[in-house]
């Protein structure tokens, strides 16, 4: 026996089972997007004065990846369009270019979250910070050289719009001066950790996206030459999902890097 | 299971194939939501045993501090060391018993239970539909369930053993504590809650899409409707606690201060974070779950006694509409009563009076369904079998726990309340005298119909009366206890708080800390009082009396209109659904019931 | 899109790329007003409405919410105010606490 309403909407809902289905996920990963956002106002707004950084992020890498994701959103409504209008070569196409541009926002990712790993803040035994990205730390050498800059107390960091942010000079600092040394990771600060847990999490959930959209668009298009009409639900639900992964990054972008 | 009808079926769903499915496809692999049912119900059974004993050996600790658990003392020590010594349970290991405790009980036992067992197993049949709407998502949950709970089992077993932080996980403590139990904990909570929010997309799926023809939403069983709101429950109110549980997993893994407050002092010294934190944050989180949580493990166990009620007075619900109305009102305003449980937090008058007024509020759509099932005995024919004594039971133990609840949601009192051995006897009447007394009641009730079989009613009525005494001589004396102040969670059993030391001012007395011992035998009662059901649940399966026809019980609702067991797709034939879902003692009838599928003849009422 | 008109390619491409130019344009003027010199509060605020404009887009046109049913926006509404819920009353009990002089 068959499960009803698997492709023909039921007629007084006016709906299929997996938009049903994709909707009421859709509705729990706001909620799961809206536990962290939340967390993330009640910590700055409960940060105390001046302790919450500006401009640790940039800005320019964070547009170029909004814009990637915006035109994923389109492509990936474009190849359902395709299946829809019985448009087979079409729908590979644009299924292929939104994989294509996923991967290209998560290599943009993988490059922030680098260079956050290579930036770090070395506290030296005299009471200065200096600040910068690690060139050289070989474990038998008595030096390390970070490409930064010195000041005088961790707080004039978190202003990364400042002058002398981008003050970029070799400095070689022996070891026997480190007091300690943190790379910009989850435990400098809140607003990283904050930062590293949305941007991870939405992370994950692109590559789910890229596996279900890679394998509708690979081993499960078979589905197209034997039930065309499921296959297209299938596209249209896996397209519902990327659009909410689209929708949380336009909230993720301005909060996190512009405000 | 058998694949004889394939020649109908050619949507793909089915595997081209035309061998019998074997033992793992049938048993193991199984997308029949009837075979994820049992999965669920025999996993979640065991865990309930587990979290059973756990409290067992607490319980002993707390009558009889700092001597060894009988009969298991040595085990602990050789698998825990020295927080074992000779079996006497350290107040680490009773603080890892008791947050493993309620963290299995509730997650890992009682949610499963009535979502995953009675809801996967009845949703579908009732709604007339041949099985849930994503059957191999259903199996993934399962799936997921499994290994959420095994990586908590598993807690236990590694060094330093499991989270000791209770069920709530509070930060700071949860994040200092240098052991590896909380990640475990986290890790096991994001598989517990996932597979939970794929099931109730299911169940939601499968209420709205599946129902048969004619099945309109006032002709659903009251059972379902509360499934539905559960499910409500789950998917919306889990996801914060999901991301909470990230956080701290990135607070623990990665040293991150997220939870941590600025200037934190531990062991004497400054800790070594970036503070900033704020403790309250996860309170919220988790509150804000936790709260909706507690509904979802009353409103099914309320569905399945309504349905036993109704079935063994041979007379309609009292108040069908108000019974609907009333569940989807405590669901909405469950949402927003959740720091009720944070009236000790520092928060002001203003927020607190918010709170204070949704709690109160909430309480009205509680009270009206319990007044419909109270009503629904008026002038009825009762069948005190096992499932009723059960569901009857019920209604008083719920009664207590509820009423009970008040003074704990009024701020004024919970300043004297919060934290103390109240709270415990408080919750502990919603659940276990509640909840679980409707979960025994669910499991007599349709054992029949799962085996062909009845279980035996005279162990029934043993294991219902034990239940019965020694769930309240274990919890009623906690509301003394806790009113002169006796606090939770102390491993000592409060001893250096009571009169009996040198010095104590306004103490516990004598008579409060005896209660300790009799709280330990009603344990034991009660743990001895089970027995009979695990015995009566394996004997029954092969020597149990056998049902005379496929609806033994005389039922309306369609799971007793199917074959016995329900044939693998649950109906021969798509049901057609005529009248509502409790039309007993019709007058006109030949019959005191009249099931839904039965065609209007005579005008009946819907 | 509706089944019932059916349209070329095309003209459903332009039309989609329409919506994509609007949100570009949203883009770009969300990123420069994050760098008016206007007090932070209200900065935010543009921003974070020009966030929400954008959102908007992307839900009606790309995931045709506009032409949904009644169930979907049923959950969707039930699930916006339980997250208002969730942030206003978590940020009201932040700020509401007692501020007595302890003597």
């Amino acid at each position: 026996m068959d499960i009803p309403y698997t492709t023909k909407p039921r007629p007084d809902t006016g709906l299929y089972n997996a938009k049903v289905g994709i909707w009421l996920f859709l509705a729990s990963e706001v909620m799961l997007f809206g536990g962290l956002f939340s967390a993330y106002i009640y910590l700055r707004v409960g940060a105390p004065v001046d302790t919450w950084p500006h401009g640790w992020l940039n800005v320019t890498l964070g547009t170029i990846n909004t814009v990637i994701l915006a035109l994923s959103a389109i492509t990936t409504l474009l190849a359902w369009a395709a299946l829809k209008m019985n448009q087979f070569p079409r729908y590979k196409i644009f299924g292929a270019l939104t994989i294509v541009l996923a991967v290209a926002f998560l290599s943009i990712k993988a490059y922030e979250y680098n260079d956050k790993f290579t930036h770090y803040q070395v506290r030296l035994n005299d009471g200065r910070v200096a600040d910068g990205h690690l060139i050289e730390n070989k474990k038998d050498a008595d030096h390390i050289v970070l490409h930064g800059h010195y000041v005088a107390k961790a707080a004039e960091l978190l202003d990364g719009h400042s002058k002398n942010a981008h003050a970029h000079e070799e400095l070689t600092i022996a070891r026997a001066d480190i007091q300690g040394m943190k790379f910009y990771g989850p435990a400098l600060n809140n607003f990283l950790a904050i930062y590293y847990s949305i941007t991870i999490l939405h992370a994950l959930h692109i590559i789910g996206g890229i596996i279900v959209i890679g394998y509708l668009w690979g081993p499960g298009s078979k589905m197209w030459f034997t039930d065309p009409e499921r296959f297209t639900n299938r596209v249209e639900v896996s397209g519902l999902f990327w659009h909410f992964v689209d929708l949380v990054w336009i909230f993720v972008f301005p909060v996190l890097y512009l405000t | 299971m058998q694949a004889a009808t394939h020649a109908e079926s050619h949507s793909g769903a089915h595997d081209a194939h035309h061998h019998e499915p074997g033992f793992l496809r049938n048993y193991v692999f199984s997308i029949d939501h009837k075979i994820i049912g049992l999965q669920y119900a025999l996993t979640a059974l065991c865990f309930l045993l587990f979290g059973f004993t756990l409290m067992g050996m607490m319980r002993w600790q707390i009558a009889h501090p700092g001597q060894s658990v009988p009969l298991v003392g040595p085990f602990l020590e050789s698998l825990f060391g020295d927080v074992a010594t000779k079996g006497v349970v350290s107040p680490n290991l009773y603080n890892m018993f008791g947050a493993m405790h309620g963290t299995i009980m509730v997650f890992l036992a009682i949610v499963p239970l009535l979502t995953g067992a009675f809801g996967n197993y009845l949703v579908p049949i009732q709604v007339g539909a041949c099985d849930m709407a994503f059957p191999r998502l259903n199996m993934l949950s399962y799936q997921f369930y499994l290994f959420g709970g095994i990586i908590m089992f598993a807690s236990f077993f590694i060094p330093g053993g499991a989270a000791q932080s209770g069920w709530t996980s509070y930060p700071p403590l949860s994040l200092i504590v240098p052991t590896d139990g909380q990640t475990y904990w986290l890790l096991g909570m994001v598989f517990l809650i996932t597979s939970s929010l794929l099931g109730s997309a299911n169940i939601i799926t499968t209420i709205v899409q599946l129902r048969a023809p004619g099945m309109t939403w006032m002709r659903l069983p009251f059972f379902t409707w509360a499934q539905f709101v559960a499910a409500f429950l789950l998917l919306l109110a889990f996801p914060p606690l999901e991301a909470a549980g990230v956080l701290q997993l990135m607070d623990k893994v990665m040293g991150s201060s997220l939870f941590l407050p600025t200037g934190l002092a531990v062991g004497g010294k400054i800790a070594d974070v970036a503070g900033g934190g704020s403790p309250i944050l996860w309170q919220h989180l988790f509150w804000f779950l936790a709260h909706p949580e507690v509904y979802v493990l009353i409103l099914p166990a309320m569905g399945i006694v309504a349905e036993v009620i109704a079935n063994n007075t041979r007379k309609p619900l009292w108040g069908y509409k108000s019974l609907v109305y009333a569940s989807l009102a405590l669901g909405f305003i469950s949402f927003i009563v959740w720091a009720h449980h944070m009236y000790l937090t520092g928060m002001g008058t203003t927020i607190a009076a918010f709170f204070q007024t949704t709690t109160m509020m909430i309480s009205i759509p509680s009270v009206i369904i319990l007044t419909c099932l109270l009503i629904s005995l008026w002038g009825g024919s009762i069948r005190f079998n096992t499932p009723m004594l059960f569901s009857l039971a019920f209604l008083p133990m719920f009664g207590i726990g509820g009423l009970t609840g008040l003074p704990l949601g009024f701020s004024a009192s919970d300043l004297h309340l919060h934290d103390t051995y109240y709270v415990i006897g408080h919750f502990h009447y919603v659940v276990a005298p509640g909840t679980i007394f409707g979960i025994f009641a669910g499991i007599y009730y349709w054992y029949p119909k799962v085996t062909g079989r009845f279980m035996s009613e005279f162990w029934g009525k043993v294991h219902f009366w034990g239940s019965l005494i020694f769930m309240n001589v274990v919890f009623m004396p906690m509301f003394a206890q806790g009113l002169s102040g006796m606090l939770r969670r102390m491993s000592d059993g409060g001893i250096n708080y009571s009169l009996a030391q040198a010095g104590v001012e306004g103490g516990l007395g004598s008579s409060i800390m005896e209660l300790n011992r009799v709280i330990l035998w009603g344990a034991i009662g009660l743990g001895l009082s089970q027995i009979p059901f695990i015995i009566n649940l394996f004997y029954s399966i092969k020597h149990g009396v056998k049902i005379p026809n496929d609806n033994p019980w005389d039922a309306t609702t369609l799971e007793w209109q199917t074959e016995t067991p329900p044939y693998v797709y649950n109906f021969r034939r798509e049901p057609v659904v005529h009248r509502g879902p409790y039309e007993y003692s019709v007058p006109g009838h030949a019959k005191d019931f009249t099931p839904q599928t039965e065609p209007e003849s005579t005008p009946a009422k819907h | 899109m509706s089944e019932s008109h059916p349209e070329s390619f095309h003209n459903y491409t332009r039309r989609c790329l329409l919506v994509f130019v609007a949100i570009l344009c949203g883009i770009g003027l969300m990123v420069g007003c994050s760098f008016a010199n206007v007090a932070s509060p209200l900065r935010i605020a543009m921003v974070l409405a020009i966030a929400c404009f954008n959102a908007g887009l992307v839900s009606c046109y790309l995931m045709h919410l506009m032409s949904e049913r009644k169930f979907v926006f049923t959950v969707l509404i039930f699930t916006v105010i339980f997250f208002t819920g969730l942030m206003g009353l978590t940020m009201l009990a932040h700020s509401d606490v007692p501020h007595l002089k302890v003597n």
